[in-house]
């Protein structure tokens, strides 16, 4: 690795005006600020979210209770799940990835730089576009109203006879626009993984976030055109009088469903493997041990992508498929729980007789591990076909969406911020508030989300804005809503651990982590072309062959 | 959760029929399974937390390095692959239990047809038309045949079965055989618009021969009551009629629920009220103030005709 031979110049204090800084993130093509325009915007839409969520919170603490109208709560449902996989998710993924890949395996940008900034500014006027319907939509309910037809959006309650005005119009027009700009990055990212890898970076030799942000990639160039497809026929029923999904007229209400899914499952496994990206770059450096098993690894990861795309109907148990089928998808389901299985004791092997650091990334990483294995858990019990007509849309399935989605994939992106953070702004994020970030979040989300799984089985359906006191349903649905004010202390003391440490955060320098891959080798921040010479790599840790020069990898790979 | 009134709960872990057992002794054993799996796991993962956590003693430099091991590995493949392989074969013996059960005779077959939120309930072979209230002879089985009117809801009682779906253009089919008489609550699963949360619906299983006299008593035409014939004048020549039928009478609407014999239901609005004159007084004049985007508009009537038409109907028993 050569670079480390060399000194990097600092970078130039930032002396232009503050529009000339603002042209320079809107005209950038730099894949490093884009994938901080990325971040940045997920965190945005992340809060807005999180307030949509409060809301609903706040209407079923209590039964009978009135704080917002029905079609308030419907609209906060609709719009906090939009959100929250389509602007909070796939953006923080694809922006993490973008910042990530180029520096993990040596090259000094992504394959199509423009295409990348332009894939940038689709995610985020689709996003703006959505958001606009709170003041444009004039739908149903008089002027200005967001979509309320929930995030799958089942036909036919979003054809023009049920969905008056525009709310569904925006969900279809914002999505449309954001899902080609996570297309065009998708595209961009295979392209990168491929072509750009530095000399010496077999596949064998990319760090597992590069696998997995590579099987994520191809997920999303299969899996998002579906929807895509899907939305463009629903807007050709909506206003060219198409009647692909009106039963009244010889169409299929439940094709919608079929494509839905087929785009909507491997979504699923699109926001989780970037988490499992994260996870296994830090376990690993906090265990101070090699991953366990990288070539399993590896293939639980392709794998996964492939059965990804026969288990959707697995969200259709209800629908009325005949047994045959029903099997089919149940079976397929169950068998993603053994590549998955394989990843986490792959994990736990790896922190097996290491020396593990607690510090904020590996406590997130830590609590990941465990509420993973209870949604892993959880989906095996929704994967039961006949257990699933009891717990099918159900708050049994809001818990363990949230125990994959939050407790998963939020808390490994947490800590790939505590992590990354120093590459990308060259300051240490504060430990201290980082702890309490942590220990509340856990504690908010378990008291939370944990209670739903009971009010599921006690037959609460998902989805309804209030419910009757004589269901024995009010005592858990009240320790849910508790959990969300200690939420959202721990999002705020994050939130002020970034500003904080923005500004006076301690130096981290290159490598504050002692960690092996090639990101850690060249300065905090890294300049604009990343390397001043492209390194050589022998084997998946770079680094650690650097640092012990009497036992490189090499010799066991 | 036995509610106190005669209402029972919603839990899955109290099955009351015999669908909603083969579910739950299926789930037991997913269960079981499960959290086994759990203890396992988190066991695992505790121990390293706690074993092998950084210590000052630990001295400087890295553990030993451990890149793989064959034969853990594939230990780890295969007996995931067991256990999937079993629970597969249980789960694929209940579907077959479920979805295909064997022709029944004497089963009770009815049509439930989901609507922007209520329940239509027709007995094809009993010349029954009722809403939001199923009833069903205890001990034997029924079979429910489900249908849209407009958008995709799902029929969910929890004691009695898994849910099924209605979805229009479909005519899909579930069976219940309850244990028990009794009511057994449960409401629309699937999310169908603005009042998704007030699409209640009970189940009531009535003991021997019951059935067949509440069957009787509602096949025939609704009450004449001449002390509120100038309710019945009134109502008849709103547009009340436009949506609602009562039988024997000039209203023949299809759109809302059947009002024949109304008084015999616990609830109006689909469970959104307890069906009590204040409470029909209250829907008359404007039923957004029980169930707010309630496709029954406001009748623009002046107190007293309210009064007048809810009178009548308080006469349909």
């Amino acid at each position: 690795v050569s670079t480390l031979e060399h000194a990097v110049p600092a970078r130039p204090v930032a002396a232009a005006s503050l529009p000339a800084r603002l042209h320079g993130w809107v005209v950038t093509v730099d894949h490093k600020r884009l994938g901080i325009m990325y971040v940045t915007s997920a965190l945005v839409f992340f809060a807005i979210a999180g307030l949509e969520a409060s809301i609903i919170r706040a209407q079923l603490a209590l039964p009978g209770n009135d704080f917002v109208s029905p079609q308030v709560f419907n609209r906060m449902f609709t719009m906090h799940g939009t959100t929250m996989v389509f602007l909070v998710g796939m953006p923080m993924l694809l922006g993490i990835g973008n910042y990530l890949v180029p520096l993990m395996i040596g090259a000094r940008d992504m394959a199509f730089p423009r295409l990348n900034a332009f894939g940038f500014w689709l995610f985020l006027f689709g996003g703006l576009l959505l958001y606009f319907s709170f003041l444009g939509g004039d739908g149903l309910y008089g002027a200005g109203t967001a979509p309320d037809v929930g995030w799958f959006a089942y036909s036919p309650l979003t054809g023009r006879a049920f969905s008056r005005g525009n709310s569904t119009d925006y969900w279809i027009l914002g999505l449309l626009v954001s899902g080609f700009g996570s297309i065009t990055t998708a595209a961009n990212l295979v392209t990168t993984v491929v072509t750009m890898r530095c000399p010496g970076m077999t596949y064998g030799r990319m760090p597992l976030f590069v696998w997995l942000m590579l099987v994520d990639a191809v997920l999303v160039l299969f899996a998002l055109p579906p929807l895509t497809a899907a939305q463009v026929m629903l807007a050709f029923d909506r206003w060219l009088g198409a009647h692909f999904f009106d039963a009244q007229a010889g169409g299929s209400a439940l094709l919608w469903q079929h494509f839905f899914w087929i785009f909507g499952h491997p979504e699923v496994y699109i926001l989780i493997l970037p988490g499992f990206g994260f996870a296994s770059e830090i376990i690993p450096v906090f265990s101070r041990k090699v991953i366990f098993g990288y070539p399993m690894m590896v293939a639980a990861t392709v794998t996964i992508g492939f059965i990804a795309f026969g288990v959707w109907a697995h969200h259709m148990f209800t629908v009325g498929l005949p047994p045959v089928a029903n099997g089919f998808f149940a079976g397929a389901s169950m068998l993603i729980a053994v590549p998955t299985g394989i990843k986490i004791f792959n994990w736990l092997a790896t922190m097996w007789g290491g020396r593990i650091r607690f510090a904020t990334p590996m406590l997130f990483s830590t609590a990941f591990l465990f509420q993973f294995l209870c949604a892993g858990l959880t989906g095996i019990m929704l994967a039961v076909a006949p257990f699933d007509w009891q717990l099918s849309d159900s708050y049994f399935v809001v818990a363990h969406f949230h125990y994959v989605l939050v407790g998963g994939l939020l808390f490994t992106i947490f800590a790939a911020i505590y992590y990354w953070f120093p590459k990308a702004t060259g300051r240490l994020l504060d430990e201290r508030l980082g702890r309490w970030h942590f220990w509340l979040l856990v504690v908010g989300f378990n008291l939370t989300f944990g209670p739903q799984h009971l009010t599921g089985m006690l037959g609460m359906p998902r989805r309804i804005y209030t419910y009757l006191p004589d269901r024995g349903w009010d005592g858990l649905n009240l320790v849910s809503s508790l959990g969300v004010p200690v939420q959202a202390a721990a999002i705020a003391i994050f939130a002020w651990n970034l500003i904080r440490s923005l500004r006076s955060g301690a130096p981290a320098g290159d490598d504050p982590w002692d960690a092996w891959t090639l990101e850690w080798t060249t300065t905090s921040p890294p300049p604009a072309y990343n390397f001043e010479e492209l390194p050589e790599v022998r084997s998946r840790r770079p680094l650690w062959d650097l640092k012990h020069p009497e036992d490189p990898d090499w010799r066991h790979e | 959760v036995d509610g106190g009134d005669g209402l029972i709960g919603t839990s899955v872990f109290a099955p009351a029929s015999t669908p909603a057992n083969q579910i739950l002794e299926l789930s037991h054993l997913v269960l079981a399974v499960c959290a086994g799996i759990f203890v396992v796991v988190a066991g695992l993962l505790v121990w390293c937390v706690v074993r092998y956590r950084h210590r000052p003693s630990d001295g400087p430099g890295d553990p030993p390095q451990v890149y793989g091991s064959n034969q853990i590995e594939i230990a780890w493949t295969i007996v995931p692959l067991i256990i999937v392989f079993v629970l597969f074969l249980v789960t694929a013996r209940t579907l077959v239990a479920l979805q295909t059960p064997g022709p029944q005779a004497g089963t009770l077959e009815v049509t439930v047809v989901g609507h922007q939120w209520w329940w239509e309930v027709r007995y094809p072979g009993l010349g029954v038309v009722t809403a939001n209230e199923l009833h069903v002879p205890a001990h034997v089985p029924t079979v429910i045949a489900l249908e849209s009117a407009d958008v995709a809801h799902s029929f969910w009682v929890p004691r009695l079965a898994g849910k099924t779906d209605l979805i229009p253009g479909r005519r899909n089919r579930m069976w219940i055989r309850p244990l028990e008489p009794g009511t057994y609550l449960g409401q629309c699963a699937e999310y169908c618009g603005t009042q998704h949360a007030h699409m209640l619906l009970r189940v009531i299983a009535h003991p021997e021969g019951e059935f067949e006299r509440w069957a009787a008593a509602e096949r025939g035409p609704a009450v004449e009551d001449p002390a509120v014939a100038d309710g019945r004048a009134l109502f008849e020549s709103t547009a009340c009629v436009n949506c609602h039928r009562v039988g024997g009478t000039p209203a023949a609407g299809s759109f809302g629920p059947d009002l024949t014999h109304l008084m015999s239901r616990t609830t109006i609005g689909a469970g959104a009220a307890e069906n009590t004159p204040a409470n029909l007084r209250a829907w008359v004049h404007d039923p957004s103030t029980l169930k707010p985007g309630a496709r029954m508009p406001a009748m623009q009537l002046r107190a007293p005709a309210v009064d007048r038409i809810v009178a009548y109907l308080e006469t349909l028993r």
